[in-house]
């Protein structure tokens, strides 16, 4: 974990609103899939950080690369950032999904809005990945060319420009996939539905989460999920998505 | 005036003496295990916990904080995982190092205060400080720093049990700080500390919907400094008792400021959310700016002003 300067690598426009921006930080080879790190501002009015996903790791450049959407102003000020430009970041954050007990087997990555980005790190350490994707049209498909290079991939769209016409639940109960894992990321409709396929389907289930942070390190309680049980931190049923998770296995947490 | 190249940092509050008058503000460090790998924590003066009561409480839902332009409000609701657990994990966590250790205190009622002052007594910490101003809890917090006759009362009720100093912690909600402070002093405390966070809030527009779930929030960073610098003016000014202030302290200037209006201590919190090592870096710029300056030590600013 550290606190630094990044360069830019690069930065472009990969869907309307969406871009991916690579970063060549010293702590790049410890990162893992499903790891986020913040972003800071370089207007000292907007204080907190930003949480972004990493989406893929190159650690022979010690490059992160980076895939968001602009939300509001820190996003949007991020979106100017040319390469060789600096920006101040902290990570890696949070504790990433299981890959290294999944490595050899099949596991099915579900990414559904801005979720897709952590998808891809995953797949990029798994040998036999299934990618299912929903996205809102073909427009807004971002990172097509990248997951298309896997063998597996599933791909709905809400207007039908694209694969099945309705959500990732309904392109995955359409085909009917065979996994020993699933992991996923999006909004929390979306997780509420993987969460109920997977429990009848008895796959074992790793979701990630998302919450408004302040330290991003686990200090300030300000990001907690409910849990099922008594979490080892505080020891209620609250547990810090910066810090023990952001990803949970599905059954730890009420997503109600 | 001479060129001291090592002022002295050390500042005493009620017989005890910090290595430097830096400190973490309650609830924006947690007990420093998750600050441990930026900075030895041995460089500050003293790590103040976050708010801890008897028993472990879950706080509010989310979502719990938010920004605002050179700020951010909260309304965590002082989760924590009572004394006992604290009293084992955290404790021994922190004297491993070279740092004073100020256990915040939290309770809904007169009872669950004393419960937690009484189970510290025997614990090897250098000093408590008493939340008597959270403005994210319904009962106890705010409600107990907002009256005066109540805050003497409860003041004095904990002075009669704690083995340790006791420091009050006041709220900025409220007309006048000078009554609270004087009655926190009536009361027997053995410092006081300001500011808490000024109540506040947030509407999502877009959705029609407040930020924070709680509706309310607390307000803190740099957008509230100069009013907890003038708190802190006037609370100093009305109590011979020392001050701790605190209150958008991102920068060492913002921190000798805090120490010129009358403080003699610091404390730093939101800035640790933006800089991990802020608190660090701030002991090294007052000593820095006291060495320019020509200052022999800390004491020679305090309420210089
Ligand atoms: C663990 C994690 C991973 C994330 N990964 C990605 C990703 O890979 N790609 C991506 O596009 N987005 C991701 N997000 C969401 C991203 O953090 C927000 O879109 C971003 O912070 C918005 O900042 P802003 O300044 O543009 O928006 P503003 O609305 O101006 O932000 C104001 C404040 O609210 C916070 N905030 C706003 N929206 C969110 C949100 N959805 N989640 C958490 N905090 C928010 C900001 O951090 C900031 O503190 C992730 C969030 C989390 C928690
Ligand atoms: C996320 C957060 C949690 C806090 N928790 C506590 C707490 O548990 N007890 C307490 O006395 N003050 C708490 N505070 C108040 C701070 O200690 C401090 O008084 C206030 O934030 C003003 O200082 P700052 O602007 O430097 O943050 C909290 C503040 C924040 C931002
Ligand atoms: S953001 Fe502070 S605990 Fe997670």
């Amino acid at each position: 974990m550290k606190y630094t300067m990044a360069l830019v690598l690069d930065q472009a426009e990969i869907a309307p609103d969406i871009f991916s921006l690579t970063l060549r930080v010293s702590f790049a080879g410890q990162a893992r899939p499903g790891q986020f790190i913040s972003l800071y501002s370089g207007d000292g009015a907007r204080l907190l950080p930003r949480p972004i996903s990493i989406c893929q790791i190159d650690e022979g450049r010690s490059a992160l690369r980076l895939v968001y959407r602009i939300a509001g102003r820190g996003t949007r000020e991020f979106s100017a950032l040319k390469s060789g430009d600096e920006i101040r970041v902290l990570g890696p954050l949070g504790n990433g999904f299981p890959v290294d007990d999944y490595a050899d087997r099949r596991v099915l990555l579900i990414g559904g809005g801005i979720g897709v980005p952590p998808m891809l790190s995953c797949a990029d350490a798994l040998r036999e990945p299934v990618f299912a994707v929903g996205y809102r049209s073909r427009e807004l498909a971002y990172l097509l060319p990248e997951i298309t290079a896997y063998p597996e991939v599933l791909i709905a769209t809400e207007d039908g420009s694209l694969g099945t016409r309705g959500n990732v639940l309904d392109a995955i109960r359409a085909s009917g996939p065979k996994a020993d894992a699933v992991f996923a990321c999006g909004p929390a409709p979306m997780l509420r539905a993987v969460k109920a396929w997977a429990e009848e389907a008895e796959i074992p289930c790793f979701i990630s989460l998302e919450e408004r942070m302040a330290c991003g390190v686990g200090a300030c309680l300000g990001c907690v999920t409910k849990t099922t049980g008594v979490d080892g931190h505080s020891h209620v049923k609250n547990a810090r998505i910066c810090k023990d998770g952001p990803v949970f296995a599905a059954e730890e947490v009420d997503l109600s | 005036m001479m060129n001291t190249s090592n002022p002295d940092l050390t500042t005493t509050l009620a017989s005890v003496t910090f290595k430097n008058p830096v400190m973490t503000a309650s609830g924006t460090f947690g007990s420093g295990m998750e600050y441990c790998d930026f900075f030895d924590l041995s460089r500050l003066g003293a790590v103040v916990t976050k708010g801890v009561a008897d028993v472990p409480w879950p706080g509010n839902p989310t979502p719990r904080v938010c920004e605002t332009p050179s700020g951010m409000l909260n309304a965590i609701g002082l989760q924590n995982p009572g004394i006992d657990v604290f009293c084992e994990r955290d404790l021994p966590f922190l004297r491993q190092y070279d740092t004073k250790i100020i256990v915040n205190v939290c309770g809904h009622s007169e009872e669950e205060y004393l419960r937690v002052v009484d189970r510290l007594a025997d614990e090897a910490i250098d000093m408590m400080e008493i939340n008597i101003s959270c403005p994210n809890v319904k009962e106890g917090g705010i409600a107990f720093g907002t009256d005066p006759a109540a805050v003497e009362r409860i003041t004095r009720a904990v002075k009669a049990h704690a083995r340790q100093p006791v420091i009050m912690k006041l709220s900025p909600n409220v007309t006048d700080i000078k009554v609270m402070a004087r009655a926190a002093e009536a009361g027997g405390a053995d410092a006081i500390s300001l500011i808490n966070t000024l109540t506040g809030m947030k509407i999502d527009i877009e959705r029609a919907r407040f930020a924070l779930a709680n509706r309310t929030g607390g307000l803190s960073g740099p957008a509230i400094h100069p009013v907890a610098v003038r708190m802190v003016y006037e609370a100093a000014h009305s109590v011979s008792i020392p001050v701790i202030g605190m209150g958008g302290i991102v920068t060492a200037e913002d921190a000798i400021e805090m120490l010129m209006a009358g403080a003699s201590a610091v404390s730093v919190g939101t800035a640790s959310f933006h800089n991990p090592m802020a608190a660090a870096e701030i002991a090294d710029g007052i000593g820095a700016f006291l060495a320019r300056k020509g200052y022999g030590s800390v004491s020679e600013i305090i309420g210089i002003v």
